[in-house]
């Protein structure tokens, strides 16, 4: 969906928090050399981490996480009511990310093993994405986002472009990079159906992808099969490393209440 | 006959703090009826969202718990499992880890009393306003948490959520010339690190004073970031492995964040109790700092827990450049880190941004984590905070609704309380029931 912006100087944003780590919100402090001059560029209206004043009009709402509360839910409503464009912040808030893991679990049992008897002060539902509830114009992906692609995609916005967000997977930008495949040693890796765009930063660190930025438009998924083939692994461990992040597209709604993990 | 006077202290969502909290104060004629700080953040469950999960996932998981904290959760995980599994990590690993926990007190303090705190005291909503009128102040504080976040880069290959340490070791280790790039970074840090202690300095807190228990690690070797004992200002200690004889949790109705209490009640963690419990081991920089910001235990003002957070980024910029000097001393060896998983039971504890962090896992014999029980330095805080504002609100009362508000915001403030990290603290025994300890 396609917002209209409002012509203006300075656009107003607005920032809101719902299930999440706050690390993407902090990786627009993390900043440093660009936030004295975005702060000139953009006004935060509303950003209960850093600012006390509060605004009720802006140009675009940022939200960070996942809803996981029927209340989120009218929260989201209201927000979309006021904004002309709606973006998303990091994999809580699309595809779901670490919250959805939750939705492994029968959704009144973490709540009852958290908080015994008084589970009942604290309603908590399935955590659903954002796009779930309201439509939304863009998606800033990874675990947390990075800073670049969130100064790249207002400023795109601020220019009337749209923001330039990969859609072929993690593999090929691993391959650039010239990492030794996670495959090669046995491992599971998600490189070739996640979305790139973070430079395959895990397996760059020895490490493996986890799938983090959500699925690529164009998944590399014959050479997955291949790979997951030629080592022996199958469709279900597939599924259990997937839910770590795209935990409530992977499990469907009748699935969800079922144990994956076990 | 005056009749009767009602006050009502009301702040719905205290911003300028991590999470969702509302401070809650009722007076009638002057006596404070009733104090509350309100948690109302979504529940996260992280603990029942473990279950099942492979043990190396720990730290990728319970990270997410908090992007300010990360580090000290993906050390506190990397700590657990590895007692729980029998592993000993090596001296370089341990130095490394100091390192990406160092980066991230730096980056988390340097936020909390620049952005957080220090709007208040220029009488401002917020950073931004300072930008027109004091942009050497913001300048600075970007810098110095540049510098935090910095380290976090080299060492754990990204600042928010690192990618390098794991069980056992480190999958990627920094290159000497990022190391001596790094220390250059810390070298340059001084003047702005001076100017900070002046800054702090000139800072007129509340004066309010409230005895308390502070509880921190304790090493023998140094100012304690790890640990195996729990240290009481108030005597005696206790092995990191009976936590939960020292550190006791229980749920209160208006907080979806547990609180805990000791024997002795309520009791406070973080930079001030560190500071209290472990001066003497301070680096001399610190010291001086501590000094200067007047700051020599016991300290029983929780307002200068921001101070304590300014002698601690001195501390940790000092010690870095020690650690790096070691290092690059001694040289990198390549260890590439591969735990065999083995069944067991584990507990690690962590001296993180805001107090000693818990964590402590069950694990079976293929490596799934079975039990998993996580403390989180806010959650203990909390009781510590609401006998604050008992004790506090009183003499706020009389100086009016508006005053009251703002100062109990300050306090709230002086806690660095991260909301959204202590609303998942569960209490999982073997059979997956609650008990009431
Ligand atoms: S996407 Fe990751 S970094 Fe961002 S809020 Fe969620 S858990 Fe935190
Ligand atoms: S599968 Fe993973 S490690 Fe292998 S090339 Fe793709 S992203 Fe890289
Ligand atoms: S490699 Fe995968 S898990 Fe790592 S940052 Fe990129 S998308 Fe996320």
């Amino acid at each position: 969906m396609d917002g209209p912006l409002r012509p203006t100087k300075r656009p107003r944003l607005a920032l809101f928090e719902l299930a999440s780590c706050a690390g993407c919100q902090l990786q627009i402090l993390n900043c440093e050399d660009e936030l004295v001059d975005l702060l000139q560029l953009v006004e935060f209206v509303y950003f209960k981490e850093a600012i006390s004043e509060t605004g009720n009009e802006y140009d675009i709402a940022l939200i960070e996480g996942a809803v996981t509360r029927e209340a989120d839910e009218t929260r989201l409503r209201a927000i979309r009511e006021r904004a002309p464009l709606v973006i998303t912040l990091g994999a809580c808030a699309h595809p779901v990310g670490i919250p959805g893991l939750k939705n492994a679990h029968d959704s009144e049992e973490p709540g009852r093993l958290v908080y015994g008897d008084a589970a009942g002060y604290f309603p908590s539902t399935l955590a659903r994405p954002v796009d779930a509830i309201i439509p939304v114009d863009a998606h800033i992906p990874g675990c947390p986002i990075h800073k670049d692609e969130f100064l790249s995609v207002v400023t795109a916005l601020l220019v009337g472009r749209r923001p330039p967000i990969p859609g072929y997977p993690v593999c090929v930008e691993c391959r650039l990079a010239e990492n030794p495949c996670a495959f090669d040693r046995g491992a599971l890796c998600l490189g070739p159906v996640t979305r790139a765009g973070c430079g395959a930063l895990c397996p760059s660190y020895g490490s493996r992808c986890y799938g983090c930025r959500g699925p690529a438009d164009d998944p590399n998924v014959s050479s997955f099969e291949a790979l997951l083939e030629k080592n022996g692994l199958n469709a279900e461990d597939v599924l259990a490393e997937y839910v770590l992040y795209n935990g409530y597209r992977a499990l469907g709604d009748q699935a969800l209440t079922m144990e994956v993990s076990r | 006959m005056s009749a009767t006077r009602t006050v009502d202290v009301r702040v719905d969502y205290v911003s300028r703090v991590e999470g969702h909290g509302n401070i809650v104060v009722t007076a009638r004629n002057g006596e404070v009826d009733d104090v509350r700080f309100e948690v109302t953040e979504p529940p996260r469950f992280f603990e029942a969202m473990l279950r099942g999960r492979p043990f190396d996932q720990a730290p990728l998981i319970t990270s997410r718990i908090c992007g300010i904290c990360s580090n000290g959760h993906v050390l506190a995980a990397i700590t657990a499992v590895e007692d729980a599994m029998g592993i000993v990590p090596s001296d370089q690993t341990m130095l490394l880890r100091r390192l990406l926990l160092w980066g991230e007190i730096i980056q988390s303090h340097v936020l909390h009393a620049y952005f957080l705190v220090a709007p208040d005291f220029f009488g401002v909503g917020s950073v931004v306003p300072l930008v027109e009128t004091h942009p050497e102040v913001v300048k600075r504080a970007l810098r110095l948490k540049k510098l935090g976040n910095h380290i976090c880069d080299v060492v754990g290959g990204r600042a928010v959520h690192q990618v390098s340490a794991t069980i056992g070791g480190f999958t990627r280790l920094p290159t000497p010339e990022q190391l001596r790039e790094l220390d250059r970074s810390l070298a340059e840090a001084q003047t702005d690190l001076a100017a900070t202690i002046e800054l702090f300095a000139g800072l007129e807190l509340p004066a309010f004073e409230r005895a308390t228990e502070y509880l921190s690690l304790e090493s023998s070797a140094d100012y304690a970031f790890f640990g195996d004992t729990i240290f009481s200002s108030q005597g005696g200690t206790t092995p990191v492995r009976s936590y939960r004889e020292k550190v006791r949790e229980h749920v209160v109705p208006h907080s979806s964040a547990k609180h805990c209490a000791s024997d002795a009640g309520a009791f406070m963690v973080g930079a001030l109790a560190r500071v209290n419990n472990g001066y003497s081991r301070l680096s001399e920089g610190a010291r001086q700092a501590a000094v200067a910001l007047d700051l020599c235990p016991p300290v029983s003002n929780p307002f200068k827990n921001t101070t304590a957070q300014v002698v601690e980024t001195v501390h940790c910029v000092e010690e870095a450049r020690a650690v790096i000097a070691t290092l690059l001393e001694t040289g990198l060896r390549s260890e590439p880190p591969d735990p065999a998983p083995r069944a067991g039971r584990g507990t690690g504890a962590v001296e993180v941004p805001r107090g000693t962090l818990y964590h402590e896992y069950a694990i079976d014999e293929e490596g799934r984590i079975t039990d998993a029980n996580l403390i989180i330095p806010t959650g203990q805080n909390l009781a510590n905070l609401e006998a604050d504002m008992w004790a506090f609100a009183p003499y706020l009362i009389p100086l009016g609704t508006e005053k009251a508000q703002h100062t109990l915001e300050m306090l709230v403030r002086a806690y660095d309380p991260c909301i959204s990290c202590s609303t998942h603290v569960i209490d999982l025994t073997e059979s997956g029931k609650e008990v009431q300890r």
